[in-house]
């Protein structure tokens, strides 16, 4: 056992830097978004002290999500819709992919690894310049796509089309998915298909009844690894549409964000959007705390 | 494993599945590689070969903004490493060895950064930095400290993980044996957290690389402009194919380092297992090849 002093002595910078960086953070956050403005600049001011809390601002974006009637909520169903299509997406192409690099892939794997790994090391921003450049009015897809006669004129991809945000988000985010998912699917114990074949399930039943309730874990915690940030991504709707008839919730706070008279109002949406996550994140971290209270037993 | 189904229309379904995704994922980027050769302005009409973009008076080497973006990036996620894997790794010992109250607590702190969207962490550090921080100015200090924050609870998750699998009574011993505990762990505790360090290493180098939000946030002028940043103001515009090839060089150099640190990394363990067949298997640690499940969770 090591002294605590000692430990403390080790570790407090981190800790010291995450409470100033993190906490204080957050709270600048809350104290931007309940402060006031400044009379003559119009800019901001934070209200540091909790008695001086002013939540106009807060109570005006909270309604602003109104179901009935709120301006911004269309923007928050189309933010949920493009992320439930994109999860589902990732979930479909990419739990086959992590499955056979963990389960099945034997003397490919350590290849089939590097190849998952590249897309991380490759930056986002460039694997969306390629689409950008494959898009364009000209490009490549539209080439093919006029040739085999699917489409009869040039498309403009890049101009509002839910499709291309979508198809954006997923192809971004997805290999995020894949590899939280692989390590999960790593550890899964092949003896336990040998004892459902044995025990004469069929293909499918074994699938669906021992597969799967084991990659529950994985699929959760890689859904959880990218729906999160895509909450909180502007930059696939910047490059790919550009438009506000695809934007969603990460494009409105970064919008406001940019004018110092909106900030106080990005502040209170980013304050809502953790509110709306936590919610969200509730019943993924009862389930994973059951899922460890297993492991530990 | 045994074969359950043989080479049943199953596996080949799953096998051309994997395929499928690996040109998907990986076509449209050697495309981008491929019009950095274009003899053109265009990036998606191809106008036959050339390499005025990577040679030349027009090659991205003597193009300042985009040389610049490559050599600020690099100096940033180089400065991120230096300070975010000690904070990191000393943080993670912390945690895995304190005992009693306040662990709770003290993690959650460590895990906030991984749930709380980028965009919201770097409004929230933004206003920090501008309004009660101010020292700590917008451009490269500001860009280093949020990547630093953004990254810092990977290196606590890589390096705890690493650490369950190192039984405290190794560090008992040292003491046993006199030395101080802290001793202990730089003697002991260190030397068997290398291959972690490396990872965290490798991962805070690749995530800084390729961070965008924070840095976006975080800077000033154009002169703290990182390779993403310049991507992102550019693609929508008029760029040439010059961008093409800045993206690239960044790529490359990235997964350059990342392969020949990860090669040091496979070195370190695999040296680990040999000697720990030489020493009675009693005295041990039960089996720490790898890095566990969590690091690869933490990309």
């Amino acid at each position: 056992m090591h002294p605590r002093r000692q430990l403390l002595a080790l570790g407090g910078p981190g800790l010291i830097w995450l409470a100033l960086f993190v906490t204080v953070g957050l709270y600048a956050l809350v104290s931007i978004a309940a402060g006031g403005l400044d009379p003559i600049l119009l800019t901001p001011v934070p209200a540091w002290s909790p008695l001086h809390w002013n939540f106009t601002v807060l109570g005006q974006v909270t309604s602003s999500f109104n179901p009935f009637g709120g301006g911004d909520w269309h923007l928050f169903l189309r933010t949920c819709i493009y992320i439930a299509i994109s999860l589902t997406a990732c979930i479909l192409i990419g739990y086959p992919v992590a499955y056979f690099t963990a389960v099945r892939a034997r003397r490919t794997k350590g290849p089939l690894l590097v190849l998952l790994v590249i897309p991380l090391l490759v930056s986002y921003m460039l694997r969306m310049l390629a689409w950008v450049g494959l898009l364009s009015p000209g490009g490549w897809v539209n080439s093919v796509l006029l040739h085999l006669g699917i489409i009869s004129s040039q498309v403009n991809w890049l101009n509002g089309m839910s499709v291309t945000v979508v198809l954006g988000l997923i192809y971004g985010w997805i290999p995020y998915f894949i590899l939280p998912l692989y390590a999960s699917l790593a550890r899964f114990d092949t003896r336990y298909l040998e004892a459902a074949a044995d025990l004469g399930a069929s293909g499918t039943a074994t699938f669906v009844r021992v597969t799967l309730p084991l990659s529950a874990q994985g699929i959760l915690a890689g859904s959880v690894i990218v729906a999160l940030p895509m909450f909180g991504d502007y930059f696939t709707n910047g490059l790919l549409s550009g438009t506000s008839s695809t934007s969603m919730v990460g494009t409105l706070i970064n919008s406001y964000a940019q004018s110092e008279s909106g900030q106080a109002t990005s502040a209170a949406q980013a304050l809502l959007l953790i509110g709306f996550l936590t919610l969200l994140l509730l019943p993924y971290l009862r389930s994973s705390a059951r899922a460890n209270g297993v492991v530990v037993r | 494993m045994s074969r359950l189904r043989g080479r049943s229309l199953g596996s080949l379904m799953l096998g051309a599945v994997v395929v499928a995704y690996i040109a998907w994922s990986l076509l449209p980027v050697g495309v981008a590689f491929l019009f950095s050769f274009n003899r053109g302005y265009s990036r998606s009409i191809w106008q036959g070969f050339s390499l005025q973009w990577w040679i030349g008076p027009h090659s991205v080497f003597r193009n300042s903004t985009y040389a610049g973006a490559i050599t600020h990036s690099l100096l940033l996620a180089g400065l991120a490493v230096l300070i975010t894997v000690p904070l990191g790794v000393s943080l993670a010992v912390l945690l895995s060895r304190w005992r009693g109250r306040g662990t709770r607590g003290l993690s959650l702190l460590a895990t906030v950064p991984l749930v709380v969207p980028e965009l919201v962490l770097s409004l929230a550090m933004f206003f920090l930095v501008t309004r009660l921080l101010t020292f700590v100015s917008l451009g490269t200090p500001a860009q280093v400290v949020g990547q630093v924050t953004f990254i810092l609870p990977l290196v606590v998750v890589i390096t705890r993980g690493r650490l369950t699998s190192i039984p405290i009574g190794f560090e008992e011993a040292a003491t046993d044996l006199g030395a101080s505990s802290l001793g202990a762990i730089r003697l002991v505790l260190l030397p068997l957290l290398q291959p972690a360090i490396l990872a965290s290493a490798i991962v805070t180098f690749a995530v800084s690389i390729d961070d965008f939000v924070i840095t976006q946030y975080m800077s000033s002028t154009s002169a703290t402009q990182s390779v993403p940043m310049v991507i992102y103001n550019a693609t929508r515009g008029g760029a040439t194919p010059v961008l093409n090839a800045m993206a690239v060089v960044m790529a490359v150099t990235t997964i350059l380092i990342a392969g020949l640190s990860f090669l040091g990394y496979r070195f370190l363990v695999q040296r680990e297992q040999f000697g720990a067949l030489e020493t009675e298997p009693e005295l041990t640690a039960p089996p720490i090849t790898t890095v566990p499940a969590t690091n690869e969770g933490g990309w």
